[in-house]
């Protein structure tokens, strides 16, 4: 009786995940987004790997001294349909969130260079509003601003990009120019979209380092964050594909949710069970504890890569490491405010707007580290304020 | 004869179920990885493990008492964070931000408690209410990414221990911290107060007309988690840093946890043994998945799965023999 | 002991519909003071739209809440649901019945299933309900590396068209809320989950098969979850796995709680919790007309729903202390 009742609560398990199978197997793949069939990977799109991989040498159009101003390969569009007269313009910002100090820093950046705006009289008011990384609430964001009617740009930082596609064109139709930054939607109908080159940029440079810089035949650990995640999973999906040409050992790729202490247990593990020669990160989160884990272990330090977060960068330099701060550019996010008041004034933009995106190494390490003395950990090196009125309280103190 | 009898029916208790699973699960990793028995590497794991497990005897208390906590992730969080940045790597620092952090948790604990049982909110929504707070709060406190850094002092008990030792290497200081809440909790159920505590959880009516005061056993039962998360904030800011994740989603872990040791939910039963012991199953578990290289993905399924299986054998050993649970529901005194 | 829903709450609910009229004249009040104005249309519609995804997995939420139950797992449904819709739909509009009905099947059997070892299997809901989240969540994040499939633009009319300030995901919501109402007070299976929520036991001596009962809670509670991520498809125009972070359980416990509903199950209502929901998307539109800081809100959400759940524990300690509630059932 009580083993049949077990079978049955089994069977009802299996019956529900084959059921959800069957319903879900189904022919998925989007007819739209034909250039995603690629192999088995949904992830991987072969063009734009190839495109971000050769933007990396391009030398960007601009003055290299503000690199939040600069443009890779820019075609310039023509924004004179939405110039507007005078100043003062109501600019609203629908922000995905503020759920980890990449977006923490970038968006003290970004009200430094409103408050700068402000201050020159080209944006009145600034309106925002943070959808807690939940798509639907974001949805509900940008409807309230396209349903206010005060808005004369609308800022998006989309928080997924496939779920947000509906909502940026609901935006574009209202008329008002729209920005997209940071992850991208699958519509164009924004009139700009502001981003550095990309994850398999980031994923690319962080493999080639360690393939270089490592044996052919060592071992490698992948610490990634989260699954689903099109900016993080891009950057995987590089690293994969370089790493599938080289000599190097994938011991694994583990999901650690960007908190230290799970990052530290499992680096523990993966060494109590053999040599880790190398980390490959998909975000700096956490990069100091994996270090920590071969120093409790007393293992030789591994060859690293992080991200230009300065705990990491710091204790890079305290251990002399040989390692590598991939940078998915943080002053991206003074660029989208810039960019509407160049459109309501009527300037060109880039249609496209491709921000440099350059990793940190060893040489320029003691420099970034000393621009950025003051600044506390879970700060970005590259957060490219320095020159704003409120450098460096805003980011001291946040 | 008597004895092997004697031990099959323990062996079917629900508490003891945890104590089979955690065997089951030891034996899959040894199969998987006979290294990892040997000293180091065992220590290295109960080292991890130990914040978990103190945490699983502050969840003991409260739902042995008929309550639940959910805003212990959100307090661990807290307590690093309020560490990292009242330290701020001052070394002189250390002692007085470990008497602050404590009575934080105190205080966090003292107004769960008190809204739970003198305002009559269920616990499940104060402290969901006091999670939203404590994770708002710390983070409009610090502008949304932690900020300062720990001292070496500070992270001593979590990340060092006693050198050296033949055979084991490191005694972690995390692995005797979490010996001494265990032997402190179970001497705690022992004494008035934890029967107390336990027969508020089991018929509260009938505690409270024999006399006790189960508003205060209860209120002290929220104090001791409040302690028990600052207890693992230090263990576990010491093990691993700040960071701007740590403490997520730890609360459904603890009380995952605190259910495996066949401590009932809802009050009455259990013993904060097999709580800890809970604890350590589900940290065993993470450990046989990731020797098995299950692909991570997959591996909240199984999890999941194995909760529910657990869980379920459990209460069928619970809920048919009659005798058993007799000598498991204590009487008030 | 079937005890008439109607008949001792209608003044619990008026309450809460009086802490409503009262979150929306503060909110008006602070709004204004802050040079706005909460009753614009955009504000208006800002609510509604709200009100609409917490609000069906609310109303499934009441129903397991009344039966002393707790779903844990309904984020993760809507998740699957949603992707179970856009991947059937595959933006075919012939497949729009074909995608409804089978996310209604896939997410009724998850309901079952988690009624099933809840009730026969004398798991607590607590765990159940977690652990089939975890479940769902290794399928989701095994099977989908994110968004996937396409919804017609004829079904993301659910989500988006409107009928002046009122969303149609809202009129269906309320349609969907006063069904329910009906269910609980006029049919046999709903008064027979205030029993068993009431006390189990003397719910089971008194003939009720509180087995079957609990099952169909969770069912429907599970369809609502499928409900909700019809709606979530029809906003994202595809389906999304990672829904599930967004915690949508915890607020639609919030706002049943919010509504009246005890916890401990047997009492409550689904018209309360309509009310707990409005005042959750008035709160949150506030914080956003006001420009809030994202994490003060998350403070003052928590704070709010303590204060009023203290609130309405202080009205019903009298209530309470004339007649014993629970004799020796327990939730285990």
């Amino acid at each position: 009786m009580r083993t049949t009742r077990i079978a049955a609560a089994a069977a009802a398990a299996l019956g529900i995940l084959l059921a959800t199978a069957c319903t879900t197997d189904a022919p998925t793949d989007e007819a739209e987004d034909a250039t995603t069939e690629e192999s088995g990977d949904e992830w991987f799109v072969q063009a734009d790997y190839e495109e971000q991989l050769a933007q990396r040498d391009v030398e960007p159009e601009g003055d290299p001294a503000t690199p939040w101003l600069q443009a890779i390969e820019p075609e310039w569009i023509d924004t004179a349909e939405f110039a507007q007269e005078g100043g003062d313009h109501t600019v609203c910002f629908s922000n995905a969130s503020i759920s980890n100090p990449w977006r923490v820093t970038g968006w003290i950046t970004m009200q430094q260079q409103v408050a700068v705006l402000q201050e020159s009289g080209q944006i009145g008011e600034f309106r925002h509003s943070d959808a807690g990384d939940d798509d639907d609430q974001q949805i509900s964001d940008i409807q309230a601003f396209i349903d206010s009617g005060d808005c004369d740009a609308i800022i998006i930082s989309p928080s997924t990009t496939a779920t947000l596609t509906p909502a940026v064109e609901a935006a574009c139709e209202s008329g008002v120019p729209v920005i997209v930054f940071d992850r991208g939607v699958n519509t164009d109908c924004a009139v700009t979209f502001i981003h550095p080159i990309g994850g398999y940029a980031f994923g690319a440079d962080a493999a080639e380092f360690l393939v270089d810089n490592l044996e052919p035949g060592s071992k490698v650990l992948a610490l990634r964050i989260l699954p689903g995640v099109d900016v993080l999973e891009h950057r995987w999906a590089a690293a994969q594909e370089i790493f599938a040409d080289s000599e190097l050992e994938i011991l694994g790729d583990e999901f650690t949710g960007g908190d230290a202490a799970e990052i530290k247990n499992i680096v523990t593990q993966y060494l109590q069970r053999g040599d880790v020669d190398g980390i490959w990160m998909d975000a700096g989160d956490g990069a100091v504890a994996a270090i920590e884990a071969f120093e409790d272990a007393g293992k030789p330090y591994p060859v690293m890569t992080g991200e230009d977060e300065l705990s990491f960068m710091r204790k890079w330099k305290d251990t002399g490491m040989t390692a590598l701060a991939p940078v998915y550019s943080n002053f991206q996010w003074r660029t989208p405010v810039i960019a509407a008041t160049m459109i309501l004034a009527g300037e060109q933009v880039p249609a496209e707007w491709v921000l440099p995106q350059e990793p940190i190494t060893e040489a320029e390490l003691d420099q970034y580290l000393e621009v950025n003395a003051d600044m506390p950990s879970l700060h970005y090196a590259k957060f490219g304020g320095e020159d704003l009125p409120g450098f460096p309280d805003a980011w001291q103190d946040r | 004869m008597t004895r092997v009898r004697e031990l099959l029916v323990r062996a079917t208790n629900p508490t003891a179920t945890v104590f089979v699973l955690l065997v089951l699960v030891f034996a899959g990793v040894f199969a998987m990885n006979p290294g990892f028995f040997e000293g180091p590497s065992l220590m290295a794991f109960l080292k991890q493990a130990a914040p978990l497990v103190i945490l699983a005897a502050g969840q003991y208390f409260v739902i042995v008492s008929g309550n639940f906590d959910l805003s212990v992730g959100a307090l661990v969080g807290a307590q690093v964070v309020i560490a990292a940045r009242l330290i701020d790597g001052e070394e002189s620092r250390t002692v007085p931000v470990l008497i602050v952090m404590a009575l934080f948790g105190i205080a966090v604990g003292l107004v769960n408690g008190l809204i739970t049982t003198a305002l009559k909110v269920q616990s499940f929504i104060t402290t969901l209410g006091m999670l939203l707070v404590l994770y708002g709060a710390i983070r409009l406190w610090t502008g949304g990414a932690p900020t300062g850094s720990l001292s070496e002092a500070f992270r001593t008990p979590g990340r060092l221990g006693i050198e050296n030792v033949p055979v084991l290497g490191q005694i972690p200081w995390a692995l005797l911290i979490m010996i001494a809440v265990g032997a402190g909790s179970v001497l705690l159920m022992r004494t008035r107060f934890g029967r107390i505590l336990m027969a508020a959880g089991d018929n509260e009516r009938a505690a409270a007309l024999s006399g006790a005061r189960v508003g205060t056993a209860r209120t002290i039962a929220f104090i001791l988690s409040g302690l028990s998360a600052t207890v693992a904030g230090v263990l576990i800011g010491g093990f691993a840093g700040v960071s701007a994740q740590v403490g997520d989603g730890l609360e459904f872990t603890v009380i995952t946890a605190v259910v495996l040791g066949g401590v009932v939910l809802g009050g009455g039963r259990g013993s904060v043994l097999a709580a800890m012991a809970g604890a350590l199953v589900i940290e065993a578990l993470f450990t046989l998945f990731n020797q098995m290289a299950l692909p991570s993905t997959l591996r909240p399924a199984v999890q999941g799965a194995i909760i529910i299986a657990a869980v379920a054998y459990a209460a069928r050993r619970r809920t048919r023999p009659v005798p058993t649970t007799a000598t498991a529901t204590p009487t008030p005194s | 002991m079937t005890r008439r829903p109607g008949a001792d709450r209608l003044g619990t609910t008026a309450l809460i519909y009086l802490a409503l009229a009262g979150v929306l004249a503060a909110g008006a009040v602070a709004t204004a003071i802050d040079g706005g104005n909460l009753f614009a249309t955009a504000n208006l519609v800002d609510m509604l739209t709200r009100t609409s995804l917490t609000g069906f997995l609310a109303i499934g939420m009441t129903l397991v809440i009344l039966c002393r139950s707790l779903d844990l797992s309904v984020g993760y449904t809507a998740a699957l649901s949603s992707l179970v819709a856009a991947t059937t739909m595959d933006g075919q509009v012939a497949n729009i019945p074909l995608a409804v009905a089978a996310v209604l099947l896939v997410s009724g059997l998850v309901g079952a299933f988690n009624g099933a070892v809840t009730a026969y299997l004398g798991v607590n809901p607590f765990i159940t309900t977690l652990g089939t989240g975890l479940i769902i969540k290794g399928y989701l994040d095994t099977q989908y590396k994110g968004p996937a499939g396409d919804v017609p633009a004829l079904f993301q009319q659910f989500g988006y068209t409107r009928i002046g300030p009122v969303p149609v995901s809202a009129l269906v919501m309320l349609a969907l809320a006063a069904a329910a109402v009906w269910f609980l007070r006029s049919t046999r299976t709903g008064h027979h989950m205030y029993a068993v929520g009431g006390d189990v036991e003397v719910a089971r001596m008194s003939g009720i098969r509180t087995g079957r009962t609990l099952m169909w809670a969770h069912v429907l509670c599970g369809m609502t979850a499928g409900v909700a991520g019809l709606l979530l498809a029809a906003r994202f125009g595809t389906g999304s796995a990672e829904a599930y972070t967004n915690l949508y359980e915890l607020d639609a416990i919030a706002a049943v709680v919010l509504g009246g509903t005890l916890l401990l199950g047997g009492k409550g209502g689904v018209a309360g919790t309509v009310a707990g929901v409005a005042i959750l998307a008035v709160l949150d539109t506030v914080f956003n007309v006001m420009q809030i800081d994202p994490f003060a809100k998350d403070v003052l959400r928590g704070v709010v729903i303590i204060t009023a759940v203290a609130i309405y524990a202080r009205r019903q300690l009298d209530r309470t202390a004339r007649r014993p509630r629970f004799a020796e059932g327990r939730a285990s």
